[in-house]
């Protein structure tokens, strides 16, 4: 059979988990410390564009992505939930830093021990806070788990 | 720099505040509470910090506030900076300031219940708990 | 007992929480509408105290009134909690005119982490853990004025090598974060490449913070005590390298902007706020010297020695935007003197005290003595011990006065631990800077007061 040198042979599955991974748009959800390591990631020096995700969207309905870069407060918990459930589908979450992902060193009245209590979170990056480094390994890291995952979410 | 340290009580309060206007203090810079849960009678002490940018000076005022009678004049209409920290000494201890233009919760949900920073109200530390740790009784 | 029980029921309350809340499955349970807040929230109608205080005529009554608009042009539009140029987490409620602002209504506390609460369960030598984490963009700060108090309480003195360090750091901790606030100020304006430069610039001071204390932010260096660690080898190169790189840069920034019409025509004469409303509002910081009045805790009450370095303090009389921005760009260039001055006359020395029983002896003595040992291990697990009274001290932060009170009774935690974040109080100005203006400038004049809402809801 004749094939012309330009043409690939893919899976649909492939094809779709690849086309997720490389414009991951993130919503803005800085809330605290973290949120400033995040736009240092989207600067000039760490450059999040590189993975095609330097677009950080203010409207939850264009994002895909939700990095909870910071602690929640109980305050803001109904409110995250509520951005969360205005994202469309399919949709990642990340907890940047050891606040979001655990409390952290508030274990106290205040805090949502970790942001898993009111949304399912698929990465956790450690760290008070993490550094860009960090925050792009946890991307790089949600690109592979889409990549190996189920393609239904 | 050491600031003049002055004792009053509720009554006295809100005329030592106009006098300390009068004495040329332009800024309130801070108003807290502390609790003396079962330490000390009364319960609660305020303290108020005063700022004169003009002869650079500090001043420092702690009122007494007993446990059954929780109020205490507010003092916004001489210094409006001390709104949002009475909303917050209302919020976190539940000193009512009488005459506040709008005296609700500013830092916790509306709904809470309780005033998270009396001594007397748990911090809310939720035990930690790890994978197959051993149990310990 | 009666202590235990309320710990108790809180507990199982906060349980039954987090069973509504916990969700695996996306539906179910989830009532849309408690993102409300109740009685936090503007109203149609206020009282009379109410519309003074929304409408920012508290202090100097400067509202304009046009002519009679009917209702159906009146409506109250949310801005935030999650909303990319409120700096953070903070909600506005306000109420517009077709485009022009005429009540504003700030509503915080999503950020509160309860770390007043927290404060009182660390002792002080872990203290500056805590409130590091208050105003993250100039963490430094928060860490020296709570050593500063903590050494008030004590009273001790820190060797001349610990205070030029702590100099040194803070200044360029004021740089730093004076770059976030041009950095995002610009951004809300729309001058974008302004985003991309203060970060850029910023690096090589959070490159320098993290050879030295490890970290690039929330450091825990500055201790009770004087610092953590003495400054890294060859830590001049370094300091040199800023010195000359952010004034090029900075020199580049007015060459875009300060005679940009469209920068210009953008921020002056918006949002302005006068040495009354300041007093009023007890607004400190680069907001109230570019309302014309000569204020500088540096200056009027030094600490860590800074009365002994050359440098003038930046003041400008128009009050606006335009004038706030550029008194951030002058204090700059002024933070930069002072670093030099720090580097060339770096005391030699210990950087904290020598006193066994409240800084922890160098690890390499822990394997010699004996004594050591036991010291090291008293600081780490009980901590020291501080005499009983109560204390106020306030330094100058890139934000205005921040100060902290302390209540000891004489353990080794403050019975009550407070920080007067310069934020909390600055935000209180929003009515008088955001109405009668349109919605477009509104950003502006939030941005300019750069609050950081770490240290508002602390």
């Amino acid at each position: 059979m004749y094939t012309p040198d330009n043409i690939f042979t893919t899976t649909i599955d492939k094809a779709v988990r690849w086309s997720r991974t490389q414009s991951m748009w993130p919503v803005t959800f800085g809330l605290a410390c973290c949120a400033i390591e995040m736009m240092a990631a989207g600067s000039a020096k760490y450059d999040l564009a590189r993975y095609g995700m330097e677009v950080f969207r203010a409207s939850p309905r264009q994002a895909d992505l939700m990095i909870v870069a910071g602690r929640v407060s109980q305050k803001m918990a109904p409110v995250l939930r509520q951005v969360y459930d205005q994202m469309a589908d399919p949709k990642w979450v990340i907890a940047m830093g050891a606040c979001s992902s655990t409390g952290g060193m508030f274990n106290n009245y205040a805090l949502v021990q970790g942001v898993d209590h009111i949304v399912p979170v698929d990465i956790y990056v450690p760290g008070c806070p993490p550094g860009p480094q960090s925050l792009m390994h946890g991307i790089l890291t949600l690109h592979e788990k889409i990549m190996d995952g189920e393609i239904n979410r | 720099m050491n600031p003049v340290i002055i004792e009053t009580t509720p009554e006295e309060y809100k005329d030592l505040i106009d006098s300390i206007k009068n004495d040329g203090f332009e800024m309130m810079v801070d108003l807290t509470v502390v609790d003396w849960f079962r330490k000390k009678e009364p319960r609660f002490e305020v303290v108020v910090q005063f700022l004169s940018t003009s002869q650079n000076l500090r001043k420092t005022i702690k009122v007494f506030v007993k446990d059954e009678d929780l109020t205490l004049p507010s003092i916004t209409e001489i210094y409006p900076s001390a709104n949002f920290y009475e909303r917050e000494a209302y919020d976190m201890f539940g000193i009512i300031f009488e005459n506040h233009p709008d005296l609700t919760r500013i830092l916790m949900p509306d709904d809470w219940e309780g005033h998270p920073l009396r001594k007397n109200y748990g911090s809310g530390r939720i035990p930690v708990q790890f994978k197959n740790a051993p149990k310990v009784d | 007992m009666k202590n235990n029980n309320i710990k108790k029921s809180k507990l199982s309350n906060f349980k039954n929480k987090l069973d509504f809340w916990a969700t695996n499955s996306e539906e179910g349970g989830w009532n849309v509408s408690s993102t409300d807040e109740g009685s936090q929230k503007m109203l149609e109608n206020e009282n009379e105290k109410q519309i003074k205080i929304q409408t920012g005529t508290e202090v100097v009554d400067d509202f304009v009134i046009e002519e009679e608009t009917s209702d159906d042009e009146r409506m109250i539009v949310n801005m935030g909690p999650q909303h990319p140029s409120t700096h953070g987490v903070l909600r506005l409620q306000a109420e517009l005119e077709g485009e022009v602002v005429r009540r504003v209504k700030p509503i915080i506390g999503y950020l509160h982490t309860g770390m007043e609460k927290t404060g009182e369960e660390l002792n002080y030598f872990q203290g500056p853990t805590n409130t590091t984490r208050m105003d993250y963009l100039s963490p430094l700060f928060n860490e020296l004025v709570f050593s500063l108090t903590t050494e008030k309480l004590i009273g001790i003195e820190v060797p001349k090598r610990a205070e030029t360090i702590r100099i040194l750091m803070t200044e360029l901790n004021r740089v730093s974060s004076h770059l976030v606030a041009l950095a995002t100020g610009g951004m809300d304006i729309g001058a974008l490449s302004m985003m991309i430069f203060g970060f850029r610039e910023r690096e090589l001071i959070l490159d320098f913070f993290e050879k030295t204390t490890g970290l690039r932010m929330n450091h825990n260096f500055i201790r009770p005590g004087g610092v953590a660690a003495d400054l890294p080898d060859g830590w001049q190169k370094d300091v040199e390298e800023i010195l000359k790189i952010i004034p090029e840069k900075l020199q580049d920034y007015d060459d875009m902007l300060l005679d940009n019409p469209i920068w210009k025509g953008r921020l002056q004469n918006v949002g302005i706020l006068t040495t009354e409303e300041c007093f009023a509002y007890g607004i400190t910081g680069p907001s109230l010297r570019a309302s014309g009045y000569t204020w500088d805790l540096r200056k009027s009450q030094p600490y860590s020695g800074i009365e002994n370095y050359d440098f003038d303090i930046p003041v400008l009389k128009e009050g606006d935007v335009f004038a706030r921005w550029r008194v951030k760009v002058l204090e700059i260039f002024e933070s930069l003197k002072i670093i030099e001055q720090a580097m060339n006359n770096m005391p030699k020395g210990p950087y904290k005290v020598q006193d066994k029983k409240i800084t922890p002896p160098p690890r390499k003595r822990l394997d010699e003595s004996m004594e050591a040992l036991i010291h090291h291990f008293k600081i780490y697990t009980e901590g020291f011990k501080v005499p009983e009274g109560d204390a106020y001290v306030a330094v100058e932060s890139p934000r205005g006065e921040l100060g902290c009170y302390i209540v000891s009774d004489g353990s080794s935690k403050p019975y009550r631990m407070h920080v007067r974040g310069p934020s909390f109080c600055n935000l209180q100005a929003l009515p008088v800077i955001m109405t009668d203006s349109p919605i477009a400038d509104a950003v502006a004049a939030i941005a300019s007061l750069d609050p950081v809402i770490g240290d508002v809801d602390r």
